[in-house]
């Protein structure tokens, strides 16, 4: 059977982690920042898997599972503060929420 | 009958108390029973005391009330002690301040502040007492500086008027300065003794001192330093001719009778200590005919009544600051107590002129007040022939005679000191008589508003009476032998040595001075009375020292220049402050870096996201590079 890899693996997850950061940066939208944020989760899961099956260890599905839960709670409070934000501006863009500036 | 000390500086403390919390509300029959009453009360017991102490065979009795501090052996007691000298500045202190707080109560009785006046009052006899009947130097220093406060707050008590105030201010500020010599004084005698307790230093200062020791000497000049302020000695002296600004009671029982005559009280306390100085005790002697000469011929130019009186002041202090210096105790003692009977009386019976005559100070506006009050122009006559010494009816005669006869005789007495008292004596019946003649005599300037009441007149009678027979309990030994007054304060004050031989020449120096004082009065007679004229031609001839002396030697103007100018000068540059410009600077940065920080705060979601990521690759590399 032909395994995958470690290097490509690690690559992918990068990339992932990568891509993700520069749409929060990027993005104004809220919940594609939400959205984003979950991708970068993710990419950091899949790190975890491969660095997994390299070493042969149940250790990485752990983490993976801790962090699937992580992102649900995550996801659960963010979409309810989107909500909020929503209700207070009539707006998603993340730039309209500065009032606390300095 | 002694227990009762306590009660002695107590009962004016309450009164002062009560004055304070209810003064306001109470009419004022009841602040001048509160406020009289008091001091009253204290006088009697005061009274009472004297009597048992005199019959009892103690010398001293203490009273320990509490311990005030008690730190590493420094232990300080609320504790009173009693003896011949502090009975003496007891009884002068509540009876003379009793008969000035009933005279206020008339004196007083338009004025707004009537209960505040004598808060003050009660306040000022209350640190009176504690400074005399303390037994040691702490408690001593605390109603020393009582008594200052006191003092300034009566000088500016009309504060309304701007020259009230900077007469107050100057007087505590002069005072001050012999403080703080006074206070690092009483710091070396801890060092030197690990006490303060004044009898302590007493008996342990001959054993650790010789006699001229450098310790001894340093100290007694401090302890002179803060004589000279508080008794306006020279070159101390400029407040108090400026502190006439206060009431006349204020004048009579602070500036004149009592807290004036605490450098005299503390060094004849501290003998012990000047006797191992006799440097210091010679300065004392030194200082005290200086200023006595040139407190007189300032005396002899004012125009304004109370001014004369208050150089007088300083003149009579002197002379008691002479008899110390020449070992003279209780001498000097003797006429500190007779001093206070006779200048209380002046400085009552000129302000009760002034007050009756709408204000005026000028006694050149005055005159012929003599048939119009005859009872304040009799008490005023017999208050100045004792100022003037005139010979055997009055009490300044005796008391004067013994410092002159002392200055000359006593062991550490000489020529000098003799002669500069003779000049002062005859300086001092000119300007006294100068003073009764332009006022009471001649052609009446101002009219009378109403005649003095009863509470005015009384107080001066038994003054007058007292001026003139406290002095009968002294008497010369050419005349008779009566010694009561030195004999009492034996237990304290050591009696003064006489030259050899010198026994037999005091009837030639009491002639001498019989002679100067009267001569004095023809003087002033011929001048003011006889041919009025020649004292204005004298003037007008003689103008420049005129108005050297009227300005009091021309100190205030030295001072002016050496020290308030200078001081001014720069406060006026550093007004700007130039240290605090660092600070300043500080402050700018301090603000500058705070709105650096907080324009980072900007509120923006991706701007923190972007902060985030660059720290974790900075946190990465670093982590990369030290790693390897």
């Amino acid at each position: 059977m032909n395994t995958i890899p470690v290097e490509s693996g690690l690559l992918l997850a990068g990339i992932l982690f990568v891509l993700g950061m520069i749409s929060v940066l990027v993005r104004r939208n809220i919940i594609f920042m939400l959205i984003s944020v979950e991708i970068m989760l993710n990419a950091a899961g899949l790190a975890f898997i491969v660095a997994g099956s390299r070493w042969v260890q149940p250790d990485g599905q752990v983490m993976f599972i801790f962090i699937l839960t992580m992102a649900a709670a995550e996801v659960s409070v963010g979409l309810a503060l989107i909500l909020q934000i929503y209700h207070q501006l009539k707006t998603l863009d993340s730039d309209a929420a500065n009032r606390m500036k300095g | 009958m002694k227990e009762l000390l306590w009660l002695i500086p107590t009962l004016p403390f309450t009164g002062a108390l009560l004055l304070i919390l209810f003064g306001r509300k109470l009419p004022r029959f009841a602040v001048s029973l509160i406020g009289a009453g008091s001091v009253g009360l204290a006088a009697l017991i005061t009274i009472l005391i004297g009597i048992d102490f005199n019959s009892s065979s103690e010398n001293s009795f203490q009273q320990v009330l509490w311990t005030w501090i008690d730190v590493a052996g420094f232990k300080p007691q609320i504790a009173l002690h009693l003896d011949a000298l502090s009975l003496v500045f007891i009884f002068v202190i509540t009876f003379v301040g009793f008969l000035i707080h009933v005279y206020s109560t008339e004196f007083m009785q338009d004025d707004e502040g009537y209960a505040r006046f004598f808060t003050y009052l009660n306040l000022f006899v209350y640190s009176m007492l504690i400074l005399v009947l303390a037994d040691n130097l702490v408690l001593m220093y605390f109603g020393w500086e009582g008594v200052g406060l006191c003092s300034y707050l009566l000088i500016g008590f009309w504060y309304l008027e701007e020259k009230n105030g900077y007469a107050a201010r100057k007087a505590f500020i002069i005072t001050r300065i012999g403080d703080t010599a006074m206070a690092i004084g009483l710091f070396m005698l801890f060092k030197a003794f690990g006490t303060l307790h004044i009898q302590s230093i007493l008996t342990q200062a001959p054993q650790t001192w010789t006699v001229g020791s450098e310790g001894a000497v340093m100290i007694a000049f401090l302890l002179l330093g803060g004589a000279m302020g508080k008794s306006a000695q020279l070159p101390l002296q400029t407040w108090l001719p400026d502190a006439m600004a206060g009431p006349s009671p204020v004048s009579a029982l602070i500036h004149a009778a009592t807290m004036v005559t605490a450098g005299v009280y503390l060094i004849a306390r501290m003998h012990v200590v000047f006797e191992l100085a006799p440097l210091a005790q010679m300065w004392v002697g030194i200082i005290g005919s200086l200023t006595l000469l040139l407190a007189g011929f300032s005396a002899l130019t004012q125009f304004d009544l109370k001014r004369i009186l208050a150089y007088s002041t300083i003149s009579q202090i002197g002379y008691m600051f002479l008899a110390l210096g020449v070992g003279a105790w209780s001498a000097a003692i003797f006429h500190f107590m007779i001093h206070a009977f006779f200048k209380a009386l002046l400085f009552l019976a000129a302000g009760a002129v002034i007050h009756l005559l709408h204000h005026e100070h000028n006694i050149f506006k005055m005159g012929g007040l003599k048939n119009k009050l005859p009872a304040i122009y009799w008490t005023f006559l017999i208050g100045s022939a004792s100022l003037a010494a005139i010979p055997f009816v009055t009490g300044g005669f005796y008391s004067k005679d013994a410092i002159l006869w002392l200055s000359l005789a006593g062991e550490k007495g000489n020529v000098g000191f003799f002669l500069a008292a003779l000049i002062g004596a005859f300086i001092t019946s000119v300007y006294t008589f100068r003073m009764v003649f332009v006022t009471f005599f001649g052609t009446e300037k101002t009219h009378v508003s109403h005649p003095a009441g009863n509470r005015m007149t009384m107080p001066l009678i038994i003054l007058a009476a007292l001026s003139t027979f406290a002095g009968f309990i002294e008497l010369p030994h050419s005349i008779a032998h009566v010694e009561l007054f030195s004999d009492f304060l034996k237990p304290v004050l050591p009696a003064i040595t006489l030259q050899e031989g010198a026994e037999s020449k005091e009837w030639i120096v009491q002639s001498i001075a019989v002679v100067i004082s009267l001569s004095g009065v023809y003087m002033a007679y011929y001048f003011y009375i006889k041919k009025p004229e020649l004292s204005d031609q004298l003037k007008t001839s003689s103008i420049d020292f005129h108005n050297f002396w009227f300005s009091g030697w021309g100190f205030d103007k030295a001072y002016d220049t050496l020290f308030v100018k200078p001081f001014v000068f720069m406060a006026t540059i550093n007004k700007q402050d130039i240290i605090d410009k660092f600070y300043d600077e500080l402050v700018k940065l301090a603000d500058f870096l705070h709105r650096v920080f907080s324009w980072t705060q900007s509120g923006l979601l991706r701007w923190y996201m972007m902060g985030i990521v660059i720290g974790a690759i900075l946190i990465v590399t670093l982590s990369l590079l030290v790693g390897n």
